[in-house]
């Protein structure tokens, strides 16, 4: 059963929130989705990036109060 | 009020002997009591394995005896915790004994697990044990020139250590004389040679200015001792004589098995400090799974929220401080130069360029951490 799993990187200047969600994805399953929460604008970039790399998929991103929020679901 | 404190690194240790001098009078008149329990007797100062592999520091100078640090109305056992009944307000240690609480703090640590990337373990020197940093700077020793490259696993302690193990090796190297027979190549997980920008603004000219070569997007999937390469997620590959290692590390087991985190991190308010659903269970150092790093001045920064916060639960009921996500990062830019980063959850670092002043101030940090472990500084 697919689950979406919340990565709170709010605040996280190290490790950042592309390192938190490399970490969360070795826990999740093939199919989940992660969720991001960045304070940082600068992950609405780096995270897809990332993901497009090592083909996983970027379902979306918003941004909310300050918050961006990256939604990707991990595929391999 | 019963105090259980699980695990004496930096973490707990801190925490307790701040807690014990903050309800010094509680603990005499038995209205509080505070109980460590421990993998070991010894406590090791882990930032200075980085010292170990490259000669520059001995086993011996890396220990002290636990109950040597800690304040005498800390009562201490060396009895690993196995289970955790969180419901009933107690745990069970490997002697079979268990030992019930009021308050309980988990500083259980994390471990590094190069086993993860088929490979790695085998071909790979890494420095996050004693062995492993003996056994690496022996290989250094034994090396004579070639291509070295570092590796990088997700999360892992000590964010500066990339940097830290990349500059001393350039300067070791130097030293010997084989700096020109020898090619570094840097790796790093995301899109920048640090994960902190303004660290990585300063990082990537260094290099550059070295002949440091560097990889960026660079995470580990696998190593190929035959052909002595390593492979990335990304789809690239880079070759070694020599490769170092940065593993990815985990929680430890017992958190693990009892549930209680995934991949052994337990998920931890981050101002409180308390594990989340539970008011009455906290958590300090490399165990939580907050967006910050895995470092000992982490450890020590929470420590002393959570003592401060436990202390005033004792004597008033309730606590009083958020902590801030405060770390303090010595970087060491090379066997001589150094900077340092600080920062919160809500101010980015501001690192200066490295100098001499900045190095022998963490040489003298790496003698008073003994002090700092005391909770004297």
């Amino acid at each position: 059963m697919t689950t979406r799993k919340l990565v709170d990187a709010r605040g996280s200047f190290c490790p950042g929130p592309l390192m938190e969600l490399i970490a969360a994805m070795k826990a999740a399953q093939i199919g989940d989705e992660l969720e991001v929460l960045s304070t940082d604008k600068g992950s609405a970039n780096e995270i897809p990036e990332w993901i497009h790399k090592v083909k996983h998929e970027h379902l979306g991103t918003k941004e909310e109060n300050g918050v961006w929020h990256v939604v990707v679901r991990k595929a391999k | 009020m019963r105090i259980l404190v699980v695990g004496g690194g930096m973490g707990g240790t801190i925490l307790a002997n701040n807690l014990a001098r903050r309800l010094a009078g509680e603990l005499r008149s038995g209205k509080a009591r505070i109980t460590m329990l421990s993998a070991s007797d010894k406590h090791m100062y882990q930032p200075g394995l980085l010292y170990l592999a490259i000669g520059r520091a001995t086993p011996d100078e890396l220990y002290r005896d636990q109950r040597s640090l800690l304040e005498p109305g800390i009562e201490f056992h060396v009895d690993p915790v196995e289970q955790f009944q969180l419901d009933k307000n107690q745990v069970t240690a490997k002697s079979g004994k268990t030992y019930a609480y009021d308050v309980i703090v988990i500083a259980t640590g994390s471990r590094p697990v190069a086993e993860e990337i088929p490979g790695l373990a085998q071909n790979a020197e890494q420095f996050y044990t004693e062995e492993s940093a003996l056994k690496m700077f022996k290989r250094l020793q034994q090396f004579q020139g070639g291509r070295v490259v570092i590796a990088v696993g997700v999360p892992h302690k000590c964010p500066m250590a990339p940097l830290e193990i990349t500059f001393m090796l350039y300067d070791y190297f130097k030293d010997r004389g084989i700096l020109d027979k020898t090619k570094i190549h840097y790796t790093y997980p995301i899109g920048r040679t640090h994960s902190l920008e303004n660290v990585a603004k300063w990082a990537t000219p260094e290099m550059e200015r070295l002949g440091i070569t560097y990889e960026t997007l660079f995470n580990m999937k696998e190593v190929d001792g035959a052909k002595k390469v390593v492979r990335s997620e990304e789809g690239s590959e880079a070759a070694f004589d020599l490769l170092i290692t940065i593993p990815a590390h985990r929680g430890m087991e017992v958190i693990e098995k009892n549930g209680l985190g995934q991949r052994g991190f337990i998920p931890t308010h981050r101002h409180r400090l308390n594990m989340e659903g539970r008011d009455n269970v906290f958590v300090v150092g490399d165990t939580t799974n907050l967006p910050i790093s895995k470092a000992g001045s982490t450890a020590h920064f929470e420590a002393e929220a959570l003592a401060e916060n436990i202390a005033a639960m004792v004597k008033m009921g309730t606590p009083v401080r958020d902590y801030d996500g405060k770390v303090f990062c010595f970087i060491e830019a090379g066997k001589d130069r150094a900077t340092y980063a600080m920062f919160n959850y809500q101010n980015p670092p501001d690192p200066k360029a490295p100098t001499r002043a900045v190095h022998w101030f963490k040489m003298a940090y790496n003698k008073l951490y003994w002090a700092s472990a005391r909770g004297l500084l």
